[in-house]
């Protein structure tokens, strides 16, 4: 079973981001980058899946700039055999990135793709619903558990009042949700040996793919914020206040 | 220029989630109808077409939709998407598994999780765990939206919309539900909940959760949360999580226990009305968006503040 993963280069969790004075956008230059925590859970499972003799190969794609390819050799230090980055300076939408792995899906023809469920800087969780829908293939999304068949994938879902569990006929796509697994970090000697895994490059333009963004973004603003309200010195002082100040006892 | 609203229920209740959801329908200026796409589902469509604004209530009543599995509900939702300008859902895990399906049929971009109506094209919607707000403008002819519920007040009833019903579309047979584990809890839902009493890892255990948190959540009628840190050690289950990834929460109390606010723990509680924070660290960044905040061990302010509400008469 051949399985195709996909990561995004984020600004790291650790950052705490800084909206930019005028409005544009959010302060990009010299902030630590890093794979998307999601898309290294997806990556692990891939891993996991090779390493229980159930796939055969892993292709790692991402789709962003030049070092982006930084992110897919992680992917490879990883475990990932090989790696695709779809070059682009732009900033490109959940509807586009789907349609650029679409275009690198027909041509790979993978049995399973598992991405993150969302990236944590546009946090969208759009992707791999869109690829899905794309490609007309069946989608397991917030992925706590997955059991690979032959011909099928049952995927128990985290959902909102405890877990689903759906099958899936294959190729289909899973998105990662926080416990599915615990990503292993990659050993010198693999990251090392990443260096010699083969990595192609293609664009937007070879795939045919128009990426123009469908949402204006008009501004980029701080959230308004919250002040630190007051320390009390005792439990009956708490209660007192949401009582009487707060009213909402 | 209609709005269609996707209902989020479990076929015999409509969730509060489509209440407020519709606060934000109805704000895109256009009449409302509302689709309720399940089995056996006659009571949800009852109940939704009570909602005040709501102009008619769409009902598509099959077996395919009883567990509203993304490729059949999607499936459904682009053969009535002609007939509206704007689609909308709750962002709940129903909600985000369907709509962005159903965007990229259509080719539509989707505008994720919107906070806030700014026109019938133009949203504000958070970034960055909420550590930025994103003004956004829509392009494409017809909307598809999903909305942050704790952004919206819930719309009240007062309506009597008539109930049609809507033949089911052809579904794509890839996908079938195997079984759940949902738990069952006389509590308020999390996300609806007019309190909340969240745990941290500092509770150290699922039996600590059961013996100090409990007895106030059942003292004040709250729902309990839970940080990720907790969630991951096991203490608590994972639909307990608030936070950027889990769920986004906005009560009028939120009582934070033993949780020293990550920035993804504060994505998901920071507009809750009144935050209230019990920790031993006075350091903890928790306090930084706290209304109250009382410093100790919680293992003794708990059984206190049982004890403290027991005599403020709750």
């Amino acid at each position: 079973m051949k399985l195709l993963v996909c990561v995004k280069r984020v600004v790291d969790y650790n950052v705490k981001i800084r909206v930019k004075g005028d409005g544009s956008g959010v302060e990009l230059a010299n902030v630590k980058m890093s794979m998307n925590p999601f898309d290294e859970i997806a990556v692990e499972e891939a891993v996991r899946l090779k390493e229980q003799g159930k796939a055969t190969e892993i292709v790692a794609v991402s789709i962003g700039p030049q070092q982006a390819g930084e992110t897919i050799r992680t992917a490879l230090a990883m475990g990932a055999d090989r790696g695709i980055l779809v070059k682009t300076d732009a900033t490109v939408e959940p509807l586009g990135v789907a349609k650029l792995l679409k275009a690198v899906i027909e041509q790979e023809k993978p049995d399973l793709v598992i991405m993150g469920k969302q990236a944590i800087d546009d946090d969208s969780n759009q992707t791999g619903q869109m690829l899905a829908a794309l490609l007309g293939w069946p989608q397991g999304t917030f992925a706590f558990k997955v059991n690979v068949g032959e011909a099928s994938i049952d995927v128990t879902r985290e959902v909102d009042g405890g877990l689903q569990t759906v099958g899936l006929k294959l190729p289909a796509i899973v998105t990662t949700d926080l416990r599915l697994n615990e990503p292993r970090y990659a050993s010198l000697p693999n990251i090392m040996k990443a260096k010699k895994k083969p990595l192609d490059e293609t664009s937007p333009e070879t795939l045919g793919v128009d990426v123009s963004p469908r949402l204006k973004v008009l501004k980029t603003a701080e959230p308004g914020g919250r002040k630190a309200g007051v320390k009390v010195g005792s439990v009956s002082e708490l209660v007192e206040k949401l009582k009487v100040e707060a009213g909402v006892l | 220029m209609t709005t269609l609203l996707i209902a989020e229920h479990d076929n015999a209740h409509l969730k509060d989630a489509t209440h407020k959801a519709l606060s934000a329908a109805t704000a895109l200026g256009a009449p409302v109808h509302v689709l309720v796409a399940g089995s056996n589902a006659r009571a949800a469509a009852e109940a939704a077409a009570k909602l005040g604004g709501v102009e008619k209530v769409l009902l598509a009543d099959a077996a395919p939709y009883e567990h509203q599995l993304a490729e059949p509900t999607a499936a459904l939702i682009v053969s009535l998407a002609g007939s509206y300008d704007a689609l909308v859902a709750a962002a709940t895990t129903t909600g985000k598994n369907v709509m962005p399906r159903v965007a990229a049929l259509l080719d539509v971009m989707q505008v994720s999780d919107i906070t806030k109506v700014v026109s019938p094209d133009t949203f504000e919607r958070p970034i960055y765990a909420g550590n930025a707000i994103q003004t956004v403008q829509a392009t494409d002819a017809k909307k598809v939206i999903t909305v942050r519920t704790a952004a919206f007040p819930a719309a009240g009833e007062g309506g009597s919309a008539p109930i049609e019903t809507v033949g089911a579309a052809e579904d794509p047979g890839v996908s079938q539900f195997k079984g759940e584990e949902i738990a069952q809890s006389d509590r308020p839902e999390l996300t609806s909940a007019r309190i909340i009493i969240s745990g941290g890892r500092s509770l150290g255990s699922a039996d600590a959760f059961k013996q100090y948190i409990e007895p106030i959540a059942d003292k004040l009628g709250a729902a309990m949360g839970a940080s990720r840190a907790a969630v991951d050690a096991g203490y608590a289950p994972n639909d307990w999580q608030v936070g950027q990834t889990g769920k986004v929460v906005a009560p009028d109390l939120y009582i934070a226990v033993g949780i020293s606010g990550a920035i993804q723990h504060l994505a998901g509680m920071k507009d809750s009305k009144v935050i209230v924070a019990i920790n031993k660290d006075e350091e903890a960044p928790i306090f930084q968006v706290a209304d109250y905040g009382l410093v100790g061990d919680l293992f003794t302010i708990l059984p206190q503040l049982q004890e403290e509400l027991t005599k403020a008469g709750r």
